[in-house]
């Protein structure tokens, strides 16, 4: 960070306000980064421009620099990322275009050609261009992205868009329907509706891969004695049994009862058991406990115990 | 992320909620299309960001703005071809790729007369 402001903006110190003002829209038109991709210095120079102006660019802020009272990273603001960023790194080619290489056929006819495929829109007279693909987003429920669901997207003109969501779709899958995006200019092919899905969390079930989590809460005399429980799963409630004995951590199986994709084997929920106990303690449960701790001493905090030593 | 048009409003700071309309409206950011209205990324966040700092800092004038997005748009898609074209000549023999960078200066350098 250059220590002048003045310095940077390329202005005197005793330059107006509206010097100032010029001064730095000459200089970052010069050095604004999406401007110049792939310029480093030019990232960093625009970032010193901006806080340089930030600070001199207003009155107030300016007096209190001159004055001292703040140095010259007093105001920076907030670091964000830059547009290039993004652009550079998206395969999809969203906004850009590669129109500019259409006539490059006199060089080669295998490459013009190749270049020219994923031209955006625009274009000469006669040539065919597949028309643009078009972006939706949908949020759908856990329970339709596991099992698959119907929907339709009504589009800001009116006109609507059947989806089907295969069943175990995962949350950010794109699901490209072929034809439906904007119609090609010239006789070319349409462009392709790309729709994001994203899966809105569930209360109950959580997603790892095909498999399903729950937690499966249980009485002390549930965990102790075993038992019978009725457990929701993805396709409705199974009744599972508990056996002797489990504790807090133990994780039941229960296979195929996991996400069912459209291809492949369907996954198992896993069962987590976490022992509850009652609200309130009565002193029925205190003496008994009391006692029993006293005869039956155990020690669950062995390997605590020794991580520690 | 996904963001509403209040989000990205509010994410921008220097947009109304009409202005980002109208940029929409002209084609400038596609946002997706959700079941609620428009859903915008963290790439469309930083395109309204550049086209703020085009209006506002550089005073780039609303008929221009057409101009610039597009060169830029050819820019960036002429650099994903260019690194394409990069990582594949790189995927090549050893001796394909002298050959072809002794082509490469050979031409430049009859084009445009650098030593």
């Amino acid at each position: 960070m250059n220590e002048d402001l003045y310095q940077v903006l390329g202005v005197s110190r005793d330059a107006t306000q509206e010097e100032i003002r010029k001064a730095y829209r000459k200089r970052a038109k010069e050095l604004h980064p999406d401007l110049h991709p792939g310029d480093k210095d030019a990232e960093r120079q625009f970032q010193e421009l901006s806080a340089a102006y930030a600070i001199l660019g207003d009155p107030e802020k300016r007096a209190r620099y001159d004055r001292g009272e703040i140095d010259a990273t007093g105001a920076e603001r907030p670091q964000y990322r830059f547009y290039r960023q993004y652009a550079d790194a998206d395969q999809a080619g969203r906004y850009t275009s590669t129109a500019g290489f259409g006539d490059f056929e006199d060089i080669s006819d295998l490459f013009s050609e190749l270049f020219g495929r994923r031209s955006a829109a625009g274009g000469r007279a006669g040539i065919r261009i597949r028309g643009q693909d078009r972006r939706y987003q949908l949020e759908i429920d856990f329970l339709d992205a596991v099992n698959g669901a119907q929907r339709r997207l009504t589009l800001p003109d009116g006109a609507t868009l059947d989806v089907t969501i295969p069943a175990g779709v995962e949350d950010g899958t794109v699901l490209r329907l072929k034809g439906k995006g904007s119609p090609g200019f010239n006789g070319g092919p349409p462009g392709d509706a790309l729709i994001e899905i994203s899966v809105r969390p569930h209360p109950v079930f959580r997603r790892k891969g095909n498999d399903i989590e729950i937690d499966l809460p249980l009485t002390l005399y549930e965990a102790v004695l075993g038992a019978k429980v009725e457990v929701p799963t993805i396709s409705g409630r199974v009744s599972l049994t508990v056996p002797k004995g489990s504790t807090t951590g133990k994780v039941l199986r229960l296979r195929g009862k996991g996400v069912k994709p459209a291809r492949g084997s369907a996954g198992d929920q896993h069962v987590m058991i976490k022992v509850a106990l009652p609200e309130t303690i009565d002193p029925e449960l205190e003496a008994f406990m009391k006692q029993w701790g006293e005869k039956h001493p155990y020690d669950p905090r062995k390997e605590l115990r020794r991580a520690s030593s | 992320m996904k963001l509403t048009e209040e989000q990205v409003v509010e994410a921008v700071g220097t947009i109304s909620l009409k202005q980002l309309r109208v940029w929409v409206s002209r084609g400038w950011i596609v946002p997706a299309q959700g079941e609620d209205g428009p859903v915008f990324d963290e790439m469309d966040v930083a395109r309204t960001r550049l086209l703020c700092q085009l209006r506002q800092d550089m005073n780039v004038n609303e008929d221009a703005v057409p101009v610039v997005l597009s060169l830029l748009d050819q820019i960036y898609g002429l650099r994903r071809e260019m690194r394409a074209m990069m990582e594949a000549i790189c995927e090549q023999p050893e001796h394909v790729q002298l050959r072809i960078r002794d082509v490469y200066l050979a031409r430049t350098e009859r084009k445009f007369g650098t030593e």
